[in-house]
């Protein structure tokens, strides 16, 4: 653990945080506009809590993701980190801070560099930090046992194991440097069924005996339903609704969170033995350079009404559930 | 309609034989829509090509069994009577839309191409059909999309076409491989309600896919593989109320619900063994909680249980 954050404050806070790409056109590479992939979020995330993050692909979920670990160039905002804005920070200041901030990806493979082997892998960092004590061997060795891999194997190259098996490196790396936060961007997406549930339960495990923290981004709401405390729900770069877990699955508020909600093909619910009515949700996202006017989702929700067209909804608070919609 | 004998499929690849699918039959009605369900490399899609004798030659080889569709052996079809088959009697879906259109034509051209290779009418004709089924599965400007390119289109939108392009010969059965993998699930919940409203009344459809979600949604009956297995086959019902192979248990048990207690999840140990070298027994016997001495050595058969809910383990009916 490297962050010593202030008593009580959220171990990462982000306030009103915009990503913009520009998209240029031409021979003089002109700006003609801006893909707001993340456009105006505000989260926090405690120490030991995972929060899920989820909506349609394209919504800007890597982005934000990106964008905290400094991947991205933030266009405003703040991102509070162990009390720091890490838009604020100096280049050393900030490598520092690095160590305590990893990132796991989707495709473990394009993740791992193919001409290196496990042990420099897992290692690089701790070279790359001189933090090595005693011999590398002994911290390789130790990085796999903690992630279920056999430790002999610390010589090998990453296409010699198994999607499962590599993404396990990919854990075993991203907690050499003992982070606080570490952000899942899709960690089991590529995964099939029964070597998912194996790395979901490492990573809670891991969560729970290190005291880590989480942004778990997934498209497939079913798997962070099982990890995260709370859950973050976006659409075209904002967030319209987060809440406790339980809160958001069990009584979703915004049409847009119900309207994922059941798309999700449930076997043993008794919902689904009973073929209940389907809300479809028609047409596509919208591209997010031109966004539409008021609630951004009014062009595809089954319950707008004029407002909505005109107005962007304000957040509306109970508890520690908050949504930004017209109908409440 | 469709019945698969014993069907055996391997590649010869420098490493060694891969056994693809190994002793593998089964059947489809007419107007079912029967689920294939297994994890990544389980044989899934080299069964569904087999089918349409799509297996890349000469590495690729089928070896045993027959293909019967309606009484007729198609691996013993010359190439062009399977010509007339695919796509017109049998059309297939892919998962990945843009792969299986061509970036150089519009979507108009090429399904009018392929209508004017399985029907004698004229370009005009084509045209009007392939228009209609754009307007039936549901793209706006149906005139104007004619006249679009693939890369144009959101893969949503690719996937549509490709369902059109799949339904518009009214083939008798529709293999579609994946189809909404790519797409998210509300995406996903507009495809499956397309296929369910437009698909005719006895076309059938073998679906295949890895997520057990997909096949509650979609599917009349299940077949359930494993390393290049079938290992159970029932009705929707039994396979999810009543699973008898420890496999598609462990399978369910592994899927993570939504809900909204959080908690461990069953995961299986182990791996998928390789398809160059499977346990001379059940291949599901280093991950098998309830294993015993017989599943090492011997290979369970399917075994009927009635209702037409078949398995293949000796713990059922362990006398036989
Ligand atoms: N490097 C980039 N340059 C331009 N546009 C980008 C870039 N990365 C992402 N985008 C766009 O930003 C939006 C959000 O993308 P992303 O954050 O990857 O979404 P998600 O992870 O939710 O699928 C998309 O419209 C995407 O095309
Ligand atoms: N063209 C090929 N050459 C060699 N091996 C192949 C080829 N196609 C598939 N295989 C092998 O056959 C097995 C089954 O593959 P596949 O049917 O594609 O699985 P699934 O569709 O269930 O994911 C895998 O072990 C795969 O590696
Ligand atoms: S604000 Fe209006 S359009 Fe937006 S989600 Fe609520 S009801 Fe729908
Ligand atoms: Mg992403
Ligand atoms: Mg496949």
């Amino acid at each position: 653990m490297n962050c010593k954050q202030p008593k009580k404050s959220p171990l990462l806070e982000v306030c009103d945080l915009q990503t913009w790409f520009p998209i240029k056109r031409g021979i003089m590479a002109r700006t003609v506009g801006y893909v707001r992939a993340v456009d105006i979020v505000s989260l926090h995330i405690n120490r030991g809590e995972t929060l899920g993050l989820v909506g349609e692909s394209g919504c800007g979920k890597s982005t934000l993701g990106r964008t905290l670990l400094g991947l991205e160039k933030a266009r405003r905002g703040k991102i509070l980190f162990c009390g720091k804005n890490l838009l604020e920070l100096n280049r050393r200041e900030l490598r520092e801070i690095r160590k305590s901030m990893q990132i796991i990806f989707q495709d473990p493979l394009t993740a791992l560099n193919p001409k290196m082997n496990i042990i420099d892998i897992i290692t690089e960092g701790l070279v790359e930090f001189r933090l090595i004590q005693g011999t590398r061997e002994d911290h390789a060795k130790r990085l796999m046992n903690e992630v279920g891999l056999d430790e002999e194997a610390i010589y090998r190259y990453p296409h010699e194991f198994s999607g499962g098996q590599r993404q396990r490196i990919n854990i075993a790396r991203a907690l050499s440097l003992r982070p606080d936060l570490i952000v899942c961007d899709e960690p089991v997406s590529a995964l099939d069924v029964s070597v998912q549930a194996q790395v979901i339960n490492l990573l809670m495990d891991l969560r729970d005996r290190y005291n880590l923290s989480y942004l778990f981004i997934s498209h497939n709401l079913s798997v962070v339903s099982n990890i995260a405390h709370r859950m973050a729900v976006m659409y075209l770069g904002k967030i319209v609704e987060y809440g406790p877990t339980g809160d958001i699955i069990k009584n979703p508020m915004h049409p847009y969170t119900k309207a994922l909600i059941n798309a999700v093909p449930k076997p043993d619910s008794e919902e689904a033995k009973h073929k209940s009515k389907r809300i479809i949700l028609n047409g596509e996202m919208p591209s997010p350079s031109t966004p539409p006017s008021g609630c951004t989702f009014h062009t595809r929700c089954m319950e707008a009404m004029n407002i909505c067209r005109e107005k962007a909804p304000q957040e509306v608070k109970s508890g520690k559930h908050g949504v930004w919609c017209h109908l409440y | 309609m469709l019945k698969i004998n014993n069907i055996t499929v391997t590649f010869e690849i420098d490493e060694g034989i891969v056994r693809a699918v190994d002793d593998v039959s089964f059947h489809v009605d007419r107007n079912e829509i029967v689920g294939l369900v297994g994890e990544s490399g389980c044989g899934k899609s080299v069964t569904a090509l087999s089918i349409l004798r799509l297996i890349p030659l000469p590495y690729g080889k089928i070896e045993t069994g027959e293909i019967l569709f309606y009484g007729k052996n198609l691996l013993e079809l010359d190439h062009n009577e399977m010509r007339k088959i695919r796509g017109r009697a049998i059309s297939m879906i892919f998962q990945e839309p843009g792969s299986a259109l061509s970036p150089l034509h519009t979507i108009g051209r090429q399904m009018v191409e392929t209508i004017l290779l399985h029907k004698n009418i004229t370009v005009k004709e084509a045209w009007n059909i392939a228009e209609t089924w754009v307007e039936k599965v549901k793209i706006s400007d149906p005139k104007e999309m004619m006249f679009a390119y693939p890369y144009q289109l959101s893969g949503g939108m690719q996937q549509r076409v490709m369902i059109a392009m799949a339904l518009m010969l009214e083939p008798d059965l529709i293999i579609a491989d994946e189809p909404t993998t790519a797409l998210d699930v509300t995406t996903q919940a507009q495809i499956f309600d397309l296929i369910k409203e437009t698909r005719r009344s006895h076309t059938s459809i073998l679906l295949i896919t890895h997520d057990m979600g997909v096949i509650w949604e979609m599917c009349d009956r299940v077949l359930v593989m494993y390393a290049s297995k079938i290992v159970e086959e029932g009705s929707r019902n039994d396979i999810f109320s009543r699973p008898k192979h420890p496999y598609t248990i462990a399978l369910l048990e592994a899927i993570p619900k939504l809900s909204a207690d959080k908690g461990r999840l069953k995961a299986i140990p182990g791996q998928v063994p390789s398809a160059l070298d499977y346990p001379s027994g059940c291949h599901f016997f280093d991950r098998c909680p309830d294993a015993f001495d017989r599943c090492r050595d011997e290979k369970p058969k399917l075994v009927d249980l009635g209702n037409k809910h078949r398995t293949a383990c000796f713990l059922v009916k362990n006398e036989l």
